[in-house]
């Protein structure tokens, strides 16, 4: 070990206005590793990640690449310096095809002045072969959110880089999505390039990663080789506290209570045909599924944000009909989005109008005008009970790390006092600790007779939260499954159509 | 640590809650020190007749500007201001020489205003075109529609009867009306904005019209309402105009919208939507005024004006550009 470490940050510290989000902090990147670098949300792993990467600058401390201390004043300069960063979020060009986004850099750097767009629609799709066969001719904006997601990832292992940076690129993935990245990943380990890796979920980090860093409060905190620590010591060390029970208790059996939710024979003529769904007070119901399968859209066709060509929805016990996604909110029904910063909040407001945004009715007077104090004071109360790291409830959305935006997002939803609540990915990108919080208040809501559905692509979440999963495949509900059955095969059976449990494992290990 | 944060926040607060009132702010000290300047270079600047002459010139322009900048801040725009007012003055003006009462007159042309912005909306929200082709296409044909209104020659409306002309010319304590109509008009919509649930939607829109829609707010009404909305005060300022001038000339206003637009992106309403305040917006036009007030009274050629008018257009954006750039 006598070979100087590939990255090194000494002292480093980073101020926004008066918000310190990093503070003398160290880190150091050896050649050939997978680096955890793990924090609750807000602690600043972002912020190093974007000061690594020349979007921002440090206000003290060094960068050390190879030994050498560097200015990295661009992203232009990192890219120079071989670093490649993921960003936590999407940050692709919505109009251009998914070819030119993930040629964007190179076809920045070229020279010669036109393109040989067959080439470079050949490659790309080489490159996105590895992770998803998408096709790179697609508008980036017609894609989901998790493929848009594996387009970003695509676009960094183009660039020949030493340092691959991964910000969260799990958090819109699913478990099979996922674990090709991982390959890929070690796969680049092995040809020398060193990876940072950022995420929430500590299985991925244990099975992946050769050492972690944590960091707590913009402080650095330990790092320590994988092997000598468990997740518990991961999560306290993030935490500061004891983590005793990840999911709250569910369901005694045969107490759910009367129907608040039903669907039937759901068609949107596309994506989906004949989607049947009951809901009852008091239970958590998980929607699970490959990415593709059309989740997302059953939700939001029964919330009236897509139009449905056939099928019925009651909501306690009242045949619904929606005009618009207005009408479903009015009713008790609510969905908060997948795509957090696509459609689930309004970056440039501030946080207390992002919140009040669902149902301004409530918060309005008589002579139609705003009541700013109510709003500040719904504000501070959701925020409070969600734990949202912020300067005020006045400060804009985007001055937020990623998971406090999510946050903020679910505070939007809880601030209408719905009757029936549908979240698609609620807990992206939120961390360990905070992540217990939710799941804790989710059950709070449902015992209090609020119906919950939970759409998400954490095997772990849907298995440890819900009462009942249904997984949909290819646009229809392919089973279900009750507590007693819920586990990990079973739910990947289901969405993969897989019978045979050995050939889906050997699926996994292909890719 | 706590406490920290707290005291962090106290201090970030001001950054971002204030980061408006600045640049208001910064308006008003550069227009005052305008106006010192231009009382040491000529003596007419700092005279009543002077101030009451600018402030005519602006107040209706002003108008206008508040539906520009409420549809700027739901992420549109409208080049068509200029050819509405000039249609509203002369389907009034029309209507009157054909008989009409011209306070009926007036409506009517307000009323024809308020269908336009309603076929603009039209096309925005239903067909799908953005604004800034729509109203492009909208300031030729309705251009085109005073031409044929007129047959291309002014009207001429001397025979306007006083009470109405007093709109345009009179004044109630030394007070031109114009100026208190449009005081009026900006503080009532300057205090919706602020204030009201119905405008609060606006900038929802602007701000990002997919989280909008997520949030059940019918973002294609709300475009649609601002459309007409800004249509129909220029619709009003056409009729003042008409009261102000007591004739209607086919090809007036041609030329405005770059006007308006600038003045309200000067005080700080942005061309991506989600930001802009009426106040701000009245201080860029008033700017712009004293800009131009001075550059006649210092006699340099109007060749000259429209070229120190767009620099200054384009030093209020780059400032703000930066600032947004520091920002983030
Ligand atoms: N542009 C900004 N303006 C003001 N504060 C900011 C800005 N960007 C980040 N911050 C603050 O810096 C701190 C660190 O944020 P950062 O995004 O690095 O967190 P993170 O560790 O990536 O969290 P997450 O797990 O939620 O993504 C947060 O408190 C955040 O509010
Ligand atoms: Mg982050």
């Amino acid at each position: 070990m006598t070979q100087a470490p590939i990255l090194e940050i000494r002292g480093l510290s980073k101020a926004f206005g008066a918000v310190k989000a990093l503070s003398d902090v160290q880190f150091e990147l050896r050649r050939g590793e997978i680096h955890a670098l793990c924090g609750e949300n807000g602690a600043g792993k972002s912020t190093l990640m974007n000061m690594i990467a020349g979007v921002l600058q440090p206000d003290e401390g060094d960068i050390l690449i190879d030994g050498e201390r560097v200015s990295i004043h661009s992203p232009a300069a990192a890219q120079r310096l071989g670093i490649a960063l993921v960003h936590q979020e999407i940050a692709l060009c919505q109009d251009a095809t998914v070819a030119e986004n993930i040629y964007m850099a190179a076809i920045n750097s070229r020279r010669a002045p036109l393109m040989n767009f067959q080439k470079l629609y050949a490659d790309a799709q080489k490159v996105m072969d590895l992770l998803a066969p998408i096709p790179v001719r697609t508008r980036v904006a017609d894609l989901s959110i998790s493929n848009q997601q594996l387009v970003e990832i695509a676009k960094a292992l183009t660039l020949d880089c030493k340092v691959l940076m991964l910000d969260e690129p799990t958090a819109a993935l699913t478990e099979s999505e996922a674990q090709r990245l991982f390959s890929i990943v070690r796969g680049l380990r092995d040809r020398g390039i060193s990876v940072i890796y950022i995420s929430h979920r500590m299985a991925e980090i244990f099975s992946l990663c050769d050492r972690v860093t944590v960091f707590r409060d913009g402080r650095y905190v330990a790092t320590d080789p994988i092997a000598a620590v468990s997740p518990d010591d991961v999560v306290r060390k993030m935490v500061g506290r004891e983590i005793t029970q990840l999911y709250p208790d569910k369901l005694a059996p045969q107490e759910p209570g009367r129907l608040l939710l039903s669907v039937e024979g759901l068609c949107d003529g596309r994506r989906f045909a004949d989607v049947d769904l009951q809901l009852r007070a008091g239970e958590i119901l998980g929607i699970g599924g490959l990415i593709g399968a059309g989740r997302s859209e059953i939700a939001q066709t029964v919330c009236g944000l897509r139009p449905m060509t056939a099928g019925t929805v009651a909501l306690d016990g009242k045949q619904l009909r929606l005009r618009g996604y207005g009408d479903a909110v009015k009713a008790g029904l609510v969905y908060l989005s997948e795509d957090r910063k696509g459609s689930g909040v309004f970056l440039d407001l501030p946080i207390a109008a992002n919140i009040s945004a669902l149902d301004l009715s409530r918060l309005t007077g008589p002579l139609g005008l705003l009541d700013r104090k109510a709003e500040d004071r719904q504000a501070r109360e959701l925020t409070g009970r969600l734990g949202v790291r912020m300067a005020g409830t006045d400060a804009a959305v985007s001055t937020l790390s990623g998971g406090n935006q999510q946050k903020v997002a679910i505070a939007r939803q809880l601030s209408v006092d719905p009757k029936v609540i549908i979240m698609d990915e609620p807990t992206r990108g939120i961390d360990v600790g905070a992540k217990v919080e939710i799941h804790r208040l989710l059950r709070q809501l449902a015992g209090s007779g609020v119906g919950v559905v939970v759409i998400s692509s954490e095997l772990p979440e849907l298995i440890g939260l819900c009462d009942r999963v249904l997984v949909v495949r290819e646009g229809r509900i392919a089973g279900e499954l009750t507590a007693g059955e819920l586990g990990e095969e079973a739910i990947i059976m289901l969405a993969s159509g897989v019978q045979d449990s050995s050939t889906q494992r050997q699926a996994h290990n292909v890719a | 640590m706590h406490a920290e944060i707290k005291a962090a926040g106290a201090v970030r607060r001001i950054n971002f809650a204030q980061l408006a009132s600045m640049r208001e702010a910064g308006l008003i000290v550069i227009i005052l020190a305008l106006c010192i300047a231009m009382s040491f270079a000529s003596p007419h600047f700092l005279t009543w007749g002077n101030f009451r002459a600018m402030l005519m010139s602006f107040s209706i322009e002003g108008i206008v500007v508040v539906g520009m900048t409420i549809l700027l801040i739901v992420g549109g725009i409208d080049l068509s201001v200029g050819s509405v007012v000039c249609f509203s003055m002369v389907v009034s003006g029309a209507l009157f020489l054909a008989g009409l009462d011209p306070w009926t007159a007036s409506l009517i042309g307000i009323g024809v205003s308020a269908l336009i912005g309603a076929a603009m909306g039209f096309f925005v929200t239903v067909i799908g075109l953005n604004h800034f082709i729509t109203s492009l296409a909208a300031m030729v044909i309705v251009r085109g529609m005073c031409l044929v209104v007129t047959k291309g020659t002014p009207l001429s409306l001397f025979t306007l009867p006083p009470a109405f002309k007093a709109i345009g010319q009179g004044s109630f304590n030394n007070i031109p009306y114009v100026i208190l109509i449009f005081v009026v008009v900006v503080a009532i919509f300057d205090f919706l904005l602020r204030r009201a649930t119905a405008f609060r939607k606006v900038f929802y829109t602007g701000s990002n019209e997919k989280a909008a829609q997520f949030s059940g707010i019918r973002t294609n009404q709300v475009k649609f309402w601002v459309t007409v909305l800004c249509s129909t005060l220029a619709g009003l300022a056409g009729v003042i105009y008409m009261a102000r001038f007591g004739a209607a000339t086919p090809t007036f206003g041609a030329g405005m919208e770059l006007n308006i637009i600038a003045a309200a992106v000067i005080g700080g309403a942005s061309l991506n939507g989600g930001s802009g305040t009426i106040f701000g917006a009245i201080l860029g036009m008033a700017l712009l005024s004293v800009v131009t007030s001075s550059l006649i009274l210092l006699d340099i050629s109007v060749y000259w004006q429209d070229m120190i008018k767009g620099c200054i257009l384009l030093a209020a954006v780059s400032i703000d550009h930066f600032l947004h750039r520091k920002k983030s």
